[in-house]
């Protein structure tokens, strides 16, 4: 049989070319690559690749990049979380814009903030009230951090001005000024908080 | 608006040398790295049995794509099934139902990921990375083949020089197409992307989860775990590769998916970046850049368009909201660090490319920000999916010379080949499917409450439903996610839409183009039809908008612009 680039193929390779495309696929695309790519990613960034885990006395406490609740007066809190916060269960509330039981959630929510924190509802930073995209939105835009630095001043009995300089010292900007929004990382700034307490 | 700006712009800029790139790697001629490229395919096609530099027929090549796909297909399903009793599964996932391991198997293999199993509660570690990933590697590669041999052919084959009228035409080789651009296009620009994904903070890591105890004891969680794993390789692929597929549930929504506002550049980036290469790679691949400037500035118009829209309906608040908080853009499902501008425009970009990965949830999107998602799935053609936007693309070029040529009197004819009745058969079939299959599945879903699943009330649960179907048929994969969609009649039904999706949309096109390349090539005079020129371009924007918009027009009224007047106070 002749196999000159001219003589074109009518049958396409058969059925033994696609079997072990079909493994050299699995042993390259699924094994191969994304081992590679793991390994490549934990030597050069171990920090970032781990999962940017924040320690505190040697105590594991959680994520800088997963929400994590918290109750206390004295702590910043964070968006409402459809997951309960539970990273296996990320999830947002998938409620539209329509659906009553976001008006009822929103309607609730809205009011305890602003019982909370001694505002008016109209005053009230809208993220605070929606649910984030996976339930574990890490971060707080600066004014919904910054609505709750009188009750944060109270409960810890500080100065207001301290809370809100720990707020500002605090903000991550939009990259170049451009990309994404200005916020603050609510874990971080609470052990920011804490540290203030202890003296650090 | 900068960032918008600024984003499409990077897009471009990257696109134009990696289309460049992309025709050289389809073209035989050495290029740059050729020694050891060439070093590392050599043994795969001795494994194969296959000749590299042996040209296809049209036929053979749709034999070897479709061979290839079931090969892959079955190896996946039965791993699916069968993960419960195999390694690589630490916390004793069991196997799959049959009828979700068939639609999770059949959604990664037509280049989909539309996913129905809740998160990666329930794929072991082998499923996602030997099943999963690999897929996720190859199918976008096997539909950027099918464009090149499709393109081969409406030029009349790689032997068009030498051969005569009704011989068969070289549409190039299937297997060394997708081996080549695997590893000399794919698989260096996803390793790169996920490294620096990892800088910004998305896990590379095979350890297991990360236990951590949450710092206000009082809140009513003692112990959080942190999911973790080679989650950067993964999300890089779903991302260059339109595939959509995320490691968490929520997909790049989930902070340690998608961590920082650069990192959220550089996934909506790759999202795009492949099918606009792609367009450019036309140029190199059929001599013909003036084509490809018209697709590019026809693409970019309707994308423009629509990702437009999406961010000004983003930009009002959500009704919900009115009268609770300040007012401001909604944020229901959004993300702080992205805010609601970054979110309309990768939920435009995804549905626009059939990437379906989103960071942010669609079902929470104001109404019209919604129809323009399920505008960019019908359409499928404004960059679509990687190969198969161009492909839907030429699906409405034909059907706009075809036109074209009855409103001028002349046989209508691409590049001189006569367009006849056996192609224009072809193409009235696949242009039949989206409508009958969408409109009839969406209608009988409805009419049957208990298969519907909505999970929420009103014309949004039209709206829900007719979504999963349209992202189903557009190998999108995102999701109106509330739908209760892990059902047998869900999986079923959408694999029927999901494979009609992809072969017949993808097979029936490379028919024709097949039919036309042998044919005889009519020489060029000043009254043919130009489809190079702005005119053309305006009569294919108008058959697109007709065609697909107008079939669709009832449902919208039914569904986003109903929600969207209800909400009207």
């Amino acid at each position: 049989m002749q196999t000159s680039a001219h003589e074109l193929d009518t049958r396409g390779g058969g059925l033994r070319a696609a079997l072990a495309f079909g493994v050299l696929a699995v042993l390259l695309g699924g094994l191969v690559y994304p081992i590679a790519g793991t390994l490549l990613g934990g030597w050069t960034f171990p920090a970032q690749a781990g999962g940017s885990l924040v320690s505190v006395d040697g105590r594991q406490v959680g994520s800088a990049l997963v929400a994590q609740p918290f109750s206390a007066p004295g702590y910043f809190q964070p968006r409402p979380s459809a997951a309960g916060y539970n990273p296996t269960a990320a999830a947002g509330s998938n409620y539209a814009p329509s659906n009553p039981a976001l008006r009822e959630r929103m309607a609730a929510d809205a009011a305890a903030i602003a019982e909370r924190d001694g505002i008016t509802l109209a005053t009230v930073p809208v993220e605070l009230i929606s649910a984030s995209g996976g339930g574990l939105d890490p971060h707080l835009s600066p004014a919904g951090a910054r609505v709750q630095a009188a009750r944060i001043a109270r409960a810890r009995g500080i100065d207001e001005a301290a809370v809100l300089a720990l707020i500002d010292a605090h903000v991550e900007r939009a990259w170049l000024g451009v990309f994404g929004a200005p916020r603050v990382n609510v874990l971080l700034l609470n052990l920011a908080l804490d540290q203030r307490a202890s003296g650090h | 608006m900068t960032a918008t700006l600024l984003t499409y712009l990077i897009a471009i800029a990257a696109a134009v040398p990696l289309g460049w790139w992309l025709a050289r790697v389809l073209s035989t001629a050495p290029m740059p790295g050729e020694a050891l490229f060439a070093a590392i395919e050599r043994p795969l096609y001795v494994a194969l049995g296959v000749d590299p530099a042996r040209g296809m027929t049209w036929q053979a090549y749709a034999r070897a794509f479709v061979l290839s796909n079931l090969v892959l297909g079955a190896f996946v399903y039965a791993l699916l099934l069968f993960q419960g009793m195999l390694p690589l599964n630490p916390d004793g996932i069991p196997g799959m139902s049959w009828d979700l391991a068939l639609h999770t198997m059949v959604s990664f293999l037509t280049n989909t990921n539309q996913q129905h199993y809740s998160g990666q509660a329930q794929l072991s570690y082998l499923s996602q990375l030997a099943g999963i990933v690999t897929l996720q590697v190859v199918t976008p590669m096997m539909g950027l083949a099918i464009a090149a041999a499709m393109l081969r052919a409406l030029v009349g084959g790689r032997n068009a020089a030498a051969a005569r009228e009704g011989d068969p035409r070289d549409v190039g080789n299937y297997y060394s197409d997708v081996i080549r651009l695997t590893l000399r296009a794919f698989l260096p620009l996803a390793l790169v992307l996920s490294l620096l994904l990892t800088a910004q903070g998305v896990p590379s890591t095979f350890a297991g989860a990360a236990p951590a105890t949450p710092l206000d004891s009082g809140a009513g969680m003692t112990e959080q775990v942190i999911p973790i794993g080679p989650v950067a390789p993964m999300v890089a692929v779903k991302q260059l590769g339109t595939n959509g597929g995320g490691w968490y549930g929520p997909n790049s929504a989930v902070p340690l998916e998608n961590p920082t506002p650069l990192s959220n550049l550089l996934q909506t980036v790759a999202i795009i970046l492949l099918p606009i290469a792609a367009v450019f790679m036309v140029g190199g691949l059929t001599g013909r850049r003036r084509l490809a400037l018209m697709i590019f500035a026809s693409m970019l118009l309707m994308s423009v368009g629509l990702t437009a829209l999406a961010i000004f309906a983003e930009q009002a608040p959500n009704a919900a909201s009115l009268g609770l908080a300040e007012v401001a853009a909604n944020m229901e499902g959004k993300e702080v660090r992205f805010g609601s501008e970054s979110s309309a425009l990768w939920a435009a970009l995804t549905t626009q490319t059939s990437n379906g990965s989103v960071n942010a949830m669609h079902d929470s999107l104001n109404p019209l920000a919604g129809m323009a998602a399920i505008s960019g799935m019908l359409i499928n053609a404004i960059w679509g999916g990687v190969g198969c936007g161009l492909v839907n693309f030429f699906v409405y070029v034909l059907l706009a010379v075809f036109l074209s040529g009855l409103m001028i009197g002349r046989t209508p004819e691409l590049f001189g080949r006569k367009l006849e009745v056996h192609e224009m058969r072809l193409i009235s079939l696949l242009v039949i499917l989206q409508p009958l299959l969408l409109l009839g599945l969406s209608a009988f879903t409805l009419a049957a409450p208990t298969l519907t699943g909505n999970s929420n009330p009103g014309f949004h649960g039209v709206s829900q439903v007719f979504y999963e179907y349209t992202s189903a048929f557009a190998n999108n994969g995102s999701g109106f996610e509330g739908l209760g969609d892990a059902t047998s009649w869900w999986n079923l039904s959408c694999v029927a839409v999901l494979l009609v999706g992809r072969y017949a949309g993808l097979l029936i096109p490379l028919a024709v183009a097949g039919s036309l390349s042998s044919k005889r090539v009519a020489p060029s005079t000043r009254a043919s039809l130009n489809v190079e020129g702005p005119v053309f371009a305006a009569t294919l924007l108008a058959v697109i908008v007709l065609m697909t918009l107008l079939c669709f027009l009832p449902v919208f009224a039914l569904g986003p612009i109903a929600e969207q007047l209800s909400l009207a106070r």
